[in-house]
Parts: structure tokens; sequence; C-alpha cells
């Protein structure tokens, strides 16, 4: 059996659903493990010892497990405790807590760089511990670390494909559809993995041109 | 937490546990391979090689893993490879990892200062006297421990060969899930024997990088 991509037009609508659905899902989980990463990595510096022992516990497990294996726990757990949430929105919370660990490692190292004395100063002018963290030391910390944060977000579109796994109809899951339909792999997980590159492209894109204007209001 | 069930099933774990491993150390072998090729590839003299290296890291690098094991073990009978899913899951990890391990390599060669090459060809080295001899010492020590970061990742990313059906940790947790109904103490077997290869491998590198230092 050859190659014959002739067919690959007539299922184009499906794929780019896919790449949409791919779209969305990142996002929601970007976003989830962004400020989930900022409210991780304050409890892990600022939280009181009952909850930050869990917190450091849980961690430890998202950082030195597989990400699919905590997308089965997630998904089937749910589950069994009697919350049974949508496949993609399982899958959404399991990238953005995945995410959100790693970033919140990040964050941590950026907030204990910021010098003492933007906290003191903010302090000295009447703020409360708690909006001179949220005012003046979070925003110069995460501002620091948004490069790094980037290429996580980066890996995250990529590992977004592993949600197919527990039925999520991204683009991986509409390419293995059209593929159950065709029996052409080759071609329709070689046009998957074109639209991955495309969207990485246009993911990193997006990232320089974050960074750019942060560099310019520095 | 169902204890009873946990001591029950797992020696199956354990047994998963050790291709897990043996995925784990065929897949470094194979990325690291893949990886000094792709560093040689990038820093050549030759243009044509230099855009080859670049454009396997950046096409490796900008599609997702799993869907490079689909094509190597679901398309590539169609091209004429035929491989089992176990093979399929090593060659696609590892050229996966190389490239990830490429710039690491390539990273670490270019930190070296440049004077050093320099000096080595003024003393009548050649070029590959002076990249053996004087460059890759020295950078081989600065590589270690960020590939011990690349080989954290690729443990990992063993997982995935779960999808094509290869019997290894994830499979195996993802089966007694199925099967128990029990999800917590599934993960809690597979993510401790994670952890310990991980640990291992973790403590093997810091040996390696604590014996390649000179002080």
């Amino acid at each position: 059996m050859g190659l014959d991509f002739s067919i690959v037009p007539k299922y184009m609508d499906v794929i780019l659903l896919g790449c949409a659905w791919t779209i969305g899902i990142t996002v929601a989980a970007a976003l989830l493990s962004f400020f989930g990463g900022i409210v991780f990595a304050v409890i892990a510096l600022y939280g009181p010892w009952l909850l930050r022992q869990p917190f450091r516990l849980f961690a430890w497990l998202f950082m030195g497990t597989p990400l699919l294996l905590q997308l089965f726990l997630i998904y089937f757990g749910l589950v069994q405790i009697g919350i049974d949430l949508p496949a993609f929105v399982a899958g959404i919370i399991g990238l953005g807590l995945h995410f959100a660990v790693y970033n919140s490692e990040l964050i941590q190292t950026a907030i204990l760089a910021v010098d003492k004395g933007q906290m003191e100063a903010a302090r000295t002018l009447g703020l409360s511990r708690g909006e001179a963290l949220r005012k003046v030391v979070i925003p110069q910390a995460v501002r620091a670390v948004l490069p790094p944060i980037g290429n996580n977000m980066i890996a995250l579109l990529k590992d977004s494909a592993l949600v197919s796994v527990i039925g999520v109809s991204e683009l991986t899951l509409s390419a293995q559809r059209v593929i159950g339909k065709t029996y052409r792999p080759f071609e329709f997980y070689l046009l998957a993995a074109a639209c991955y590159y495309v969207i990485n492209l246009g993911m990193e894109w997006v990232q320089r041109r974050i960074e750019r204007r942060i560099s310019i209001s520095r | 937490m169902d204890f009873e069930l946990m001591l029950k099933v797992y020696p199956f774990f354990l047994e998963a546990a050790w291709l897990t491993i043996l995925l784990s150390v065929l897949t470094a072998i194979l990325g690291l391979t893949c990886g000094a090729l792709g560093a040689a590839a990038r820093l050549s003299r030759f243009r044509t090689l230099r855009f080859i290296g670049a454009a396997y890291v950046s096409v490796i690098r900008g599609t997702p893993a799993l869907i490079q094991l689909f094509i190597l073990y679901f398309g590539g009978p169609q091209i004429g490879i035929q491989l089992d899913a176990f093979e399929a899951g090593v060659i696609g990890l590892g050229v996966n990892a190389g490239a990830y391990m490429t710039e690491t390599i390539r990273g670490a060669i270019i930190t070296i200062d440049k004077g050093q090459g320099e000096a080595a060809r003024t003393l009548g080295l050649s070029q590959w006297q002076a990249m053996y001899k004087v460059i890759l010492p020295q950078s081989a020590r600065l590589m270690i421990r960020p590939l011990g970061v690349n080989i954290n990742a690729l443990i990992k990313a063993t997982a995935l060969v779960a999808a094509i059906s290869v019997v290894e940790l994830t499979y195996t947790a993802q089966r007694y899930i199925g099967s128990t109904y029990k999800p917590f103490e599934m993960f809690l077997l597979a993510g401790i024997l994670y952890m310990i290869i991980i640990y291992v491998a973790g403590r093997g590198i810091a040996w390696l990088d604590r014996k390649a230092q000179i002080t």
C-alpha cells in the first residue's frame, strides 16, 4: 500500500475542526496553568504549613510521573468519586494542573529573586502583605519568567495530543477517526503533524510578540 | 485506599517496570547517538548538513511525540517499514529525545571559549584534534547535567508507548484501572515505581557529574 494524498482534501474539514479543538484546549489549559502556577507558587512560599506540605507532595508526584498516567488518574478518578466531567474538561484540568506545577517552580524562583526592597517599600507605603504580593512582587516575578513559561506553553500544545487517549476529539483523535474510515494512517498522521507544526509556529510568533512588548515597557 | 488489592497486583506492576526501564535505557542510548550526530550536523562546515540538523530539531520538537510514534508504528507499513510496537517505541522515542539532546550537546560545545579552539590550532593540532582533545573534553563536563534533564523527560515520555499497546507501567496501570475501578491505587503503584526509576537515574547522573568535574 503506497501513499495517496489525493484523499486528504475530502476529510480536511474534520481535521480543521480537530485543530480548533486542539487550540481551544491548549489555550484553556495554558490559562489554567498560568494562574494555577501563580497560586501554587504563593502557596508553596507563603502558605500555612497545613497547606504547604500537601501541596509539596502533590507537586512532587506531578513532576515525577508521566502526564499520561495523570490524565488517567484525573479522568477515571473523578468518575470514581462521582464527578462525571466531559472528557475535554478532564483533559484541560489534567494538562492545566500538570503545567501549573512546572510554572509554579519557575515563578517561585522568580518571586524569591525580586529585590526584598520592593516588598518593604510597598509595605511602607501602606499596602498589606497580600496587596504588596499581588500588585508589586508577583507582576515583576512573572514578567521575569515569561520566556520559560512560554516554552512550557509550547510543550503543553504538543502534550495536548495525549488527551486523545481519554477520548477528547482534538486533532490527534480526529486524525485517528479519519484513519479508521480510510485506512491511511501515514497520510493523516503526517497531516496532523503538519497542523501541529503550524500551530506551534503561531504560538512561537505570539510568544515573541509578547516578549518584545514586555521588554519595551521595562 | 485498598491496600489488599495493591498487594495483589503489584507483581504485575514490577514486571511492567522492568519493561519501562529497558525502554528508557534503549531510548537513552539511541537518543544520545542521534543527539551527538545532530549536534555534529548542526556545527558542521557544510551548509546541507547544517540545514538537515536544523530541520531535524525543528520538525521533531515542533510536533507531538505521540504523533511521531503513530506515524512510525501505524504509517510505517505503508512505506515498507514493519516494526513491532516495542521497536517502534524505542526508535520513535529515541529519535524524539535525540532532537532535544542535539540542542543540549550543541549548547555545551558552543559555550566553550573560542580561544580554546584557536589556541589548539595555533599549537599545531588539526581541526579534528582540537575538537576531540580540547573542546569536547571540556564541554562533556558541561553537558552531563542538562542531558540528565533530557533523560528525566525521556523516562516519563516512555509512557506514550502505552498508546501503541506496549505493556509498560502506564499501560498496566490503565488496564488495572479499567478492571478494578481503583484509579488512585493504580496511579500510586505506577507513580511510585516511576519515581524510583527517575530517582535512581538522577543519582546516577549526579554521580557521573561529580566524577567528571576537576576540582
